[in-house]
């Protein structure tokens, strides 16, 4: 396994975004769930690509929506969980 | 009244949210269902619910997977319903199905246990029809995702007690919901409404007026919906939604409910929405 670089970890997380929702103009540090862009829903989906992509298990004390907010926010969780690439 | 135990017959999409929330809160709940394999997927499916529930929602209680999984007994016996308080009915929306089930969960369940027949279209006094207990009937429309919506349409029909209704709503209380009840009549408040508003959006896609994402943002940004019509269906399932359709047509005889051909073709295509990854929208997972 390769640990993965933090622009790697964003740009796979911003694909993962653009891939549901199609809004090129998402700032990378705008509030998904607040903007009315996703619904609530959209952070299941999310964290469940995090769990996946970056071979992390999401615990339950991280098990908030601030930690999946925006792109910045699901990035910075991910680094923070020493994210490593699943492949 | 006190509630330990309640049936769950039929463990479909909202089978498998009313169970997530019986547990969550405490209750044990017996769920039916015709095969293992079907029940096997519930049980995993409440128990991603249980786990993802702090992301979704602050005020729900806080449940172990091992603690909701003690709390659920599978089975595909429906004479197992028969030590429970009360009885949650959420099976097809075919009515052929409903009545066989009725037919079978009178023979099973003790006279006085109410049957809380969860439908969005049919009506409930047709349901009361086929039992001996018409007044321990009562209509529970809930929603998807049962354990997140706080509100529930709750339908007495022209046979149901008061004492039925206040079962219900006894039993939602403890579940944290609120219910509003309305009379009977296909449909009810929320479906007959919401989905024509689902099935216009559907012809004004067919008709490239918009992109399906245009015509959900028009709804979220203009109207301030939490959700447009469109993901609101792929929420549903577009084949649950396809069959509400055909039963309000039937029910009203009114042409203004006749299904999009869109929205059949996309059933058709085993395009259900959310449940397989794609509807109107699609739903990667990674």
């Amino acid at each position: 396994m390769n640990m993965m670089q933090e622009a790697d970890i964003k740009q796979a997380v911003r694909q993962f975004i653009f891939k549901s929702i199609r809004l090129p103009d998402l700032g990378d540090d705008d509030n998904l769930f607040e903007s009315g862009i996703v619904n609530s829903l959209f952070a299941v989906q999310l964290m469940t690509f995090v769990e996946k992509a970056f071979g992390i298990e999401v615990q339950s004390d991280d098990l908030d929506i601030e930690n999946f907010k925006s792109l910045n926010a699901t990035t910075e969780f991910v680094v923070r969980k020493n994210g490593r690439c699943a492949a | 009244m006190e509630f330990k135990k309640v049936a769950v017959v039929g463990a479909g999409t909202i089978g498998i949210g009313v169970v997530t929330d019986l547990v969550m809160h405490g209750l044990s709940a017996v769920v039916v269902d015709i095969s293992a394999e079907i029940l096997q997927r519930a049980r995993s499916e409440v128990l991603k619910n249980v786990r993802v529930a702090p992301l979704l929602s602050k005020t729900l209680p806080r449940v172990t997977r091992d603690e909701a999984a003690q709390r659920m007994v599978l089975t595909t016996r429906l004479e197992d319903v028969a030590s429970c308080d009360f009885v949650i009915e959420n099976v097809t929306e075919d009515w052929e199905i409903k009545k066989s089930v009725y037919e079978r969960l009178e023979q099973v369940a003790p006279p006085e246990v109410c049957f809380g027949a969860n439908t969005s279209c049919v009506s409930i006094t047709r349901i009361a029809g086929v039992t001996r207990r018409p007044a321990n009937v009562v209509g529970v429309h809930l929603m998807n995702p049962v354990h997140l919506m706080p509100t529930v349409e709750v339908i007495r029909g022209l046979h149901t007690s008061d004492s039925a209704l206040d079962t219900l709503v006894a039993l939602l209380s403890r579940l944290g919901k609120e219910a509003i009840t309305v009379q009977d009549l296909p449909g009810f408040v929320s479906n007959r409404i919401s989905h024509l508003f689902m099935n216009e959006a559907a012809f004004v896609l067919q008709d490239s007026l918009a992109s399906a994402g245009q015509i959900d943002q028009i709804f979220r940004k203009c109207f301030g919906h939490k959700m447009g019509p469109l993901e609101t269906a792929d929420l549903i399932g577009l084949d649950t939604v396809m069959r509400s359709l055909d039963v309000l047509y039937e029910s009203f005889q009114d042409p203004k409910y006749r299904c999009c051909p869109l929205l059949r073709k996309l059933v058709h295509a085993g395009h259900l929405g959310r449940k397989t990854g794609k509807g109107f929208h699609s739903y990667p997972t990674a």
